[in-house]
């Protein structure tokens, strides 16, 4: 895409009117959204779209991290998103190990603080951490010396999964400022909305948020975006509608009455879509349950995006490694 | 052997005494309170140094001292020895022991422990219900007879308005409070800290104040119904002040503590300065900055009865978890004293007078026991405080056997000197008193 | 900052580069260019189009970014981490001879990291490598087969490559660190 290599020019060569390009990551951890100024957005972008490039040449490699050991330590099952690590680490010659606890929260065997240390005496360079409580990445961060990357953390950040939707959205739209982004789903529970609505804010885009009152967070509208439970107001004129998964246990937990009431009050149809802008693009960030937060036909019709931002998730993933490994000998000699 | 503290400023807000007084000790009892009182002989003159405050001995009304069976978080012995270093000459402790203290057996025991110890003296809180599972009443008759000051469930609310009634109407009989920790637990679910922005920000379930509030409600209602007694305990949101202040228009018997991290913080200490940290975890969670402003309102118009700490000391290793998983609660009794006197007293939110009330006069009212006097011929309980001393507050250095604090490094003004039980001087904090001697 | 080649230097060193390149490579068919970016990149269109003024025929042209293969990534604790740009090769490099072409040939550490890079393309026939400015202190094996300038350089020094393309104007400096 043209625009985007030529905004990475600019961003290298010639200083932006009103900010500093970053070239580098302040932090030696992504441990959410939170922590990174726009200008590391951008950066991570950027690299993303370097990165892209490499899954279309013949050899899919670049030794960048060749003897390089990254931990994929994930407390929740996930394919997409520890697969998608794997790839990007593998890209980058990085040595892979994968570790899945099973948790159970009746049984209380090691604690992650211990299971972590016991990892890092096999001296990995970073950690990719998926875990079922908030702050656990945090905690990490306090008592590792490895460099930990949040792979999703409770319900507080899944920043990879924000860039990657970030990433997607530039490659379609050529921007985030000024564009109307509609988010609608499950707000409470989600770490995927989160990291999108820090990220979003961020970079300037109008954000609104849709869902039943009772999957709303308190006080969310602090963080500078629109909230209404009326899904026509959110998607009218959206440039961007990004679906959030509902899970069957919220219904259990008495946060609305039936799946079919969500669908018929939330959920995306073609009708809704026609609501938006014509050239609006359509997210998930997957899994995806059809025929609740999303129709089928709006999921594999011309609008949806949700197969590119698989795709892009890699191209992410390969730019925040990349980003983080600086340092990494001169902080081991020292 | 007599002792005379003289040249302090002596406060004892039951007999109006406040100025420069001598004091006359001899064996447990307060002899005489005047001026110019002469050294004789046989008596030790102990100089009390300029601006020092004597007041009758503080009195924590909330503590766990986790003594029997969590030894591995706090015995007795420690507790108390925190206690005295804090400035308390007494602590309340709750029942909610391995095994729960719902029998005259475990309330002895306590009582053995603390007078081995020989420090701060310590009344037991039974538990109202068997095991504290809420289901059947424990013996509270045997209880009181046994020592108990009052009855509680803590850690959890009573279960049922039934047995709260119940409760409240037979505790009647023996003139002792029922102590409820207000939360709905419905409401409260899997909470781990306030409902408001700053949970959302950081995905943690949230516990609304409306759960602390529907429950002080409940109490209230009840205490009006039954004539009986109930404290509230640890109380954090302005709704439940709403509903005391209403029981008390009323002329319901119903009191009420606030802990200090509930007037000193917001829920804001959940992102800054530091996120997720575990020693800001306690229930009830910090709240919002119109809950602290209401409560710091109650403490100066006299709607709070009383401060206590609700010391809830948790291993290093029991903290070093996820939020998720670590167990509510932080040390208090070496901080309470600095912290009301820095950020209340200092701030001219209260007067002098009025932290004596808070932390003498009226947890020894409510639980019904001497002290929160110091009258001729009232017990020698004393706390010796240097209002203006300058103290770091060091979590490392604190005499509890858990430093579970988040005031670690705050810098205050304000400390207790020396703390003196039944005349025998059981601390003193040489960083504060200087040369002075109060042995 | 003493200025050691001109504009107008600069332009005839090209035409001289490309007319050597004519007269070494015997199948210009064969030849593509690749540039190494940032600066590489523009000086290697420079070339093409002179070549195709020269020989009529275009020459496929490349840019190679060779950041990720470095070999002095991971110790960069006080300099920021070199920013990551697209490689861009539209054609196959099997069987060709590719011109590498760069601003300013020093250790040789970036020739080194473009060849690997290049190899994990394809299978070249012959790679040459044609540097602007040479200023010497190689630490690895790697010769220019086309120099534009020799500059001999201590190591207090350093050498700028300015293009208008980039920098708006066209001009090579010697640069004395700390000035």
């Amino acid at each position: 895409m043209t625009k985007s290599s030529l905004k990475s020019k600019d961003s290298e060569t010639a200083l932006a009117p009103t900010s500093r390009p970053a070239s580098r990551l302040r932090s030696k951890h992504l441990l959410g959204i939170e922590e990174l100024s726009p200008e590391e957005i951008v950066l991570i972008l950027d690299t993303a779209e370097a990165m892209r490039e490499i899954a279309e040449r013949p050899i899919k490699k670049v030794p960048t991290l060749r003897g390089r050991t990254v931990v994929n330590l994930f407390f929740e099952p996930s394919t997409r998103t520890r697969t998608s690590f794997e790839v990007a680490e593998k890209r980058l010659s990085a040595d892979t190990l994968n570790v899945a606890i099973a948790t159970s929260s009746v049984v209380k065997g090691e604690t992650l603080v211990d299971t972590a240390l016991n990892l890092e005496a096999m001296s990995p360079d970073m950690i990719v951490l998926r875990h079922a409580a908030s702050g656990a990445c945090h905690l990490l961060a306090r008592v590792c010396r490895s460099r930990i990357i949040n792979a999703g953390d409770g319900m507080h950040e899944h920043p990879t999964q924000a860039l990657l939707d970030a990433f997607t959205i530039r490659q379609h739209k050529g921007r985030l400022a000024g564009l109307k982004v509609a988010i609608v789903g499950d707000l409470l529970h989600s770490r995927v909305l989160r990291s999108n609505v820090l990220l979003l804010t961020r970079l300037g885009a109008d954000v609104w948020l849709c869902g039943p009152p009772t999957l709303i967070p308190t006080g969310i509208e602090r963080l500078g975006v629109h909230v209404t439970p009326a899904v026509d107001e959110a998607v009218a004129d959206a440039d961007v509608i990004m679906l959030l998964r509902i899970q069957l246990e919220r219904m259990e937990g008495g946060f609305f009455p039936s799946l079919r009431e969500y669908f018929q009050v939330f959920g995306m149809t073609e009708e809704r879509v026609r609501r938006a802008r014509p050239d609006a693009i359509i997210m998930h960030p997957g899994p995806m349950n059809r025929g609740v937060e999303i129709a089928s036909e709006v999921a594999d019709g011309p609008y949806s995006v949700i197969l590119e931002q698989v795709a892009n998730g890699v191209a992410v993933r390969m730019a925040v490694l990349y980003l983080l490994a600086g340092g990494i000998d001169d902080e081991a000699a020292a | 052997m007599k002792r005379l503290l003289k040249g302090g400023r002596v406060l004892d807000p039951a007999s109006g005494v406040d100025g420069d007084y001598d004091v006359l000790i001899e064996a447990d009892r307060v002899l005489r309170v005047e001026r110019g009182l002469p050294a004789d002989d046989d008596v030790r003159v102990i100089e009390v140094p300029r601006g020092f405050v004597i007041v009758p001995g503080l009195i924590d009304m909330h503590v766990h001292l986790r003594e029997p069976g969590q030894e591995h978080k706090e015995t007795i012995a420690t507790g108390t020895a925190s206690a005295v270093a804090g400035g308390f000459t007494a602590v309340a402790c709750m029942p909610n022991t391995s095994p729960v203290n719902d029998n005259a057996g475990v309330t002895q025991f306590m009582l053995n422990k603390a007078a081995e110890s020989g420090l701060a003296r310590v009344y037991p809180i039974g538990a109202v219900t068997r095991g504290s599972k809420g289901e059947q009443l424990a013996d509270l008759a045997e209880l009181h007879a046994a020592g108990c000051v009052g009855v509680s469930d803590d850690g959890h609310p009573v279960r049922t308005a039934l047995i709260m009634r119940r409760a409240l109407e037979y505790t009647s009989m023996l003139k002792m409070p029922v102590i409820d920790h207000c939360e709905d637990p419905s409401l409260k679910g899997d909470g781990v800290a306030h409902e408001g922005f700053h949970a959302a920000a950081l995905g943690l379930r949230g516990i609304p104040g409306a759960a602390e509030e529907i429950m002080v409600a409940r109490d209230v209602t009840l205490a009006g119904m039954t004539g009986g007694h109930v404290h509230i305990a640890h109380m954090s949101a302005k709704g439940s002040l709403r509903a005391v202040r209403h029981g008390k228009e009323q002329g319901f018997a119903v009191t009420c503590e606030v802990a200090p991290h509930h007037f000193t913080l917001t829920d804001e200490a959940l992102h800054r300065p530091v996120q997720y940290d575990t020693n800001v975890k306690m229930n009830p969670p910090l709240r919002d900055a119109t809950d602290v402003a209401a409560l710091l309102e109650g403490l100066a118009d006299g709607s709070i009865d009383a401060i206590a700490t609700d010391h809830a000391p948790h291993h290093a290793d029991e903290k070093l978890v996820e939020f998720d998983r670590a167990p509510f609660g932080i040390v208090g009794l070496e901080t309470c004293v600095p912290l009301a006197l820095d950020r209340l007293v200092h701030t001219e939110r209260i007067s002098l007078r009025r932290f004596v009330e808070l932390l003498s006069v009226n947890p020894a009212r409510i639980l019904r026991r001497p002290g929160g006097a110091l009258a001729p011929g009232s017990v020698a309980d004393i706390t010796v405080i240097a209002p203006d001393a300058r103290v770091t507050i060091h979590a490392r250095a604190l005499r509890s056997k858990s430093k579970n604090t988040p005031f670690d490094g705050w810098e205050l003004r304000g400390a207790p000197a020396a703390t003196i039980v039944g005349g025998r001087t059981v601390f003193t904090n040489p960083a504060v008193t200087g040369s002075a001697v109060f042995a | 900052m003493p200025v050691v080649m001109d504009a107008d230097r600069m332009g005839r060193t090209l035409t001289r580069i490309a007319h050597e390149i004519v007269e070494r490579n015997r199948g210009l068919d064969e030849l593509a260019l690749v540039g190494i970016r940032s600066r590489g990149e523009h000086l290697a269109l420079r070339l093409a189009s002179r070549l195709q003024e020269i020989t009529g025929r275009p020459v496929p042209t490349g840019a190679l970014d060779i950041t990720l293969y470095r070999d002095d990534l991971m110790r960069h604790a006080v300099g920021p981490q070199p920013l990551v740009r697209r490689t861009e090769i539209p054609f196959s490099i099997d069987d060709k001879v590719i011109l590498l072409v760069d601003d300013v040939l020093y250790t040789g550490r970036t020739i080194r990291a473009a060849l690997d890079a290049l190899i994990d393309f394809g299978r070249p026939k012959a790679i040459q490598l044609i540097a602007f400015v040479d200023r010497g202190h190689r630490e690895l094996p790697i010769k220019a087969d086309y120099v534009g300038k020799n500059l001999p350089t201590s190591r207090r020094e350093s050498v700028q490559v300015r293009l208008e393309e980039v920098d708006g104007h066209d001009e090579v400096l010697v640069e004395v660190e700390g000035q």
